[in-house]
């Protein structure tokens, strides 16, 4: 990634995390068996390695341009701002993106450093399965051996993304442990892994796990934000006055958070899922009712009981549907440098139905949850201030949950 | 001296390895594991994994996973599992106990009083299954100040310049995990796990003994003599989880297979 070089920064800044060993604050580290830390210390060699290789660099810009799509709009959404009747409301269109969401900035970056250190077989695991997507594309692209493990509950309710995964000649494994989400899907994700070192590279899809992942894929998701703030400036000639995305394990909100962590004025906010409420005991919002532990490789704030014992988290969304975040993100929270809020299933689904009829755009329930908190901001914001939504998925997939949820037969 | 030396001295004056069988508490439920626990040394156990279920054991496979998942909805807590070794304790002084289980459990307990408690409840030693070398700081200070062993793993994908550096400060012994894998699935050959005891034996004086893939009593009898002892945990577990009545519950059958098993495998370790 392009380093920031100017001397503030340098000085004084919150982008340089994690440590070298990989903490951030009291959270993240490598919390792995011993049969895996080896190879978490040669992946972070290789990803220094790539990192700093102007060729890695120039093959990423390569694909990202013209695979991917990229550079992705920043659209100013008038009806829905004027609907609002408050801020102007920018969407940072990730939804364009090919396969329909932020999560190939990183799949991308990632297959290209497994591609290098000679890797021919891909575990992934996926919640809404727009990773497992993203996944399986890029070893269709490159001819590469793809394993998705999905938990059942969500292959139930993510049905078109698990056929379009078979489509692309992944195998996809119903994960039935726990609750069968994406925290089982990991923990059958990581056993696939420890099984399988030699050839197999785990492709992870957030920003959490064991370091180097997070501060990985941070850096291939900021693509995001490094375009999002040039183009509010370009459009605007100024920075926004608030940045709002949604947060599962917080990939993409991380992408558009980090180039903008060091502009002071401007307040970002991480939108947990709430599910039926914060207090409903049916949640996933981890930093607001979740408590700092260690699980999938990092110390960060999980739903856990009074014992450790980690408890099911739950969401209308299945890509937020994790009892955990990314150990940057709760260090963030920790310094008050995000303000992490949260919105409802049901805020979701009406933010998602709003967005559809103002602005023509269906987006990801994900997505949607971003939306929600911008739907309660803007109109208590001045109509010549901003805020930029990360729109980081499209909504196609959910289109059969949202049905059932509106009592519609399909 | 320690119990874990102590064991491992008398066995060497024996001239054979160790076998360490695995229960998981509260599977099925807390009665059924303690009289395991108090059967096992006479059935042949020479020390004893106790395994602390947690929620999501990302090492383990889908065997230990289950025994988990009962332990858990029998009530299992890390404070219960402390109080059934009290327990054990009442009536055995000498076989040494470890401890085997994920972090979170004890970070939410809180490191420092844990130690506290496993050492007043007469724990030996702890392995920690994702609190690798580099992160070991946060608990191993705790746990060295209340004389417990923090057991170090090794594992097939462990290079010999990091072997020297992680086992400098191992205590009681060392578990070499003998497959890149999780628990109850493959298998190691026995020229793997000899080069692999050469590797080790370069690296430390502590007694090194293999886990992960023995189930039969021939394995166990090939491991124990190529390194100091042989953990059987999947094995012993499936048979006995075989014995549940449909709702999971122990029978009458379930403590004997069990103990069964542990005999049949202690018979070929003595052989
Ligand atoms: C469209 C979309 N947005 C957001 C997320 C949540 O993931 P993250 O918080 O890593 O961005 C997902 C995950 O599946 C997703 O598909």
């Amino acid at each position: 990634m392009p380093a920031d070089t100017s001397i503030t920064s340098q000085l004084n800044s919150l982008r340089t995390g994690p440590d070298e060993r990989g903490h951030f604050g009291i959270h993240g580290g490598r919390f792995v068996a011993e049969t895996l830390m080896p190879l978490m210390l040669e992946l972070e060699k290789a990803y220094n390695h790539a990192k700093t290789d102007p060729q890695f660099q120039e093959e990423l810009d390569y694909y990202l341009r013209h695979y991917v799509g990229r550079p992705s709009p920043l659209w100013h959404a008038k009806r829905l701002s004027e609907t609002l009747g408050g801020a102007q409301i920018y969407l940072k269109r990730e939804e364009l993106n090919h396969t329909g969401s932020h999560k190939l900035n990183n799949v991308m970056g990632q297959i290209l450093l497994a591609r290098r250190m000679g890797k021919t077989r891909i575990v992934a695991e996926t919640g809404a399965g727009q990773h497992g997507v993203a996944t399986a594309t890029v070893c269709a692209l490159f001819g590469l051996e793809c394993e998705i493990y999905m938990g059942a509950t969500d292959v139930e309710r993510q049905k078109p993304n698990v056929f379009r995964m078979h489509l692309l000649g992944a195998k996809v494994h119903p994960v039935t442990a726990g609750a069968g989400t994406l925290k089982d899907a990991m923990n059958e994700a990581m056993r696939d892994w420890v099984a399988n070192v030699e050839n197999t590279y785990f492709l992870v899809g957030t920003v959490a796990g064991p370091h180097p992942y997070p501060a990985m894929v941070r850096d291939f998701q900021s693509i995001i934000g490094t375009e999002a703030r040039e183009q509010i400036q370009e459009q605007t000639g100024r920075l926004p006055d608030a940045v709002i995305a949604a947060i599962g394990g917080g990939s993409n909100a991380m992408g558009i958070f980090h180039p903008f962590l060091d502009d002071a004025d401007v307040p970002l906010y991480g939108v947990e899922a709430a599910g039926l409420g914060l207090d409903s005991g049916k949640t996933a919002a981890s930093i607001a009712r979740g408590k700092p532990g260690v699980l999938h490789g990092n110390r960060t704030y999980l739903l856990q009981d009074d014992h450790g014992q980690i408890t099911e988290a739950h969401s209308i969304s299945a890509g937020l549907d994790y009892p955990g975040i990314g150990p940057e993100h709760s260090w963030l929270n920790d310094i008050g440098r995000v303000n992490y809020v949260s919105a409802t299933d049901q805020q979701a689904l009406e933010a998602f139905q709003t967005l559809t009829r103002l602005e023509g755009i269906i987006p990801a329930l994900e997505s949607a949850h971003a939306v929600a908190h911008a739907i309660v901001m803007a109109p208590t914001m001045k109509k010549d201030q901003t805020i930029i939504v990360n729109l980081s998925g499209r909504g196609d997939k959910d289109v059969p949950t949202v049905a059932a949820h509106l009592g519609v037969k399909l | 001296m320690s119990r874990i030396k102590a064991c491992f001295d008398r066995l060497k004056k024996e001239g054979r390895g160790a076998l360490l069988p695995y229960l998981e508490a509260f599977d099925p439920d807390r009665e059924t594991s303690l009289a395991l626990l108090r059967q096992m040394p006479e059935a042949g156990a020479d020390l004893i994994e106790v395994g602390v279920p947690f929620s999501d054991p990302s090492a383990d496979g889908p065997t230990i996973q289950l025994a988990a998942q009962r332990g858990l909805k029998a009530g299992a807590t890390l404070k219960g599992v402390l109080d059934l070794i009290h327990e054990f304790r009442k009536e055995n002084d000498h076989t040494p106990i470890i401890l085997m289980g994920y972090y979170n459990p004890i970070d939410r307990y809180g490191v420092e009083r844990f130690c506290k408690d496993a050492r007043a409840a007469d724990v030996d030693g702890l392995i920690v299954v994702d609190l690798p070398p580099e992160e070991s700081e946060e608990l191993a200070p705790y746990a060295r100040a209340e004389g417990l062993d923090m057991i170090t793993l090794t594992a097939p994908t462990t290079p010999d310049d990091r072997l020297k550096a992680i086992l400098k400060d191992a205590s009681g012994f060392v578990y070499y995990v003998s497959i890149t894998g999780i628990t109850g699935t493959r298998s190691a050959t026995e020229d793997q796990l000899k080069a692999a005891m050469t590797r080790l034996k370069a690296a430390t004086d502590l007694p090194v003994v293999a886990g992960f893939g023995i189930s039969t009593p021939e394995q166990a009898r090939i491991a124990s003599r190529i390194s100091d002892g042989a953990v059987v945990a999947s094995a012993i577990i499936k048979d006995m989880a075989a014995t549940y009545d449909e709702h999971g519950h122990a029978t009458a059958k379930s403590l004997p297979t069990a103990l069964d098993k542990i005999r049949s495998l202690a018979k070929a370790v003595r052989g």
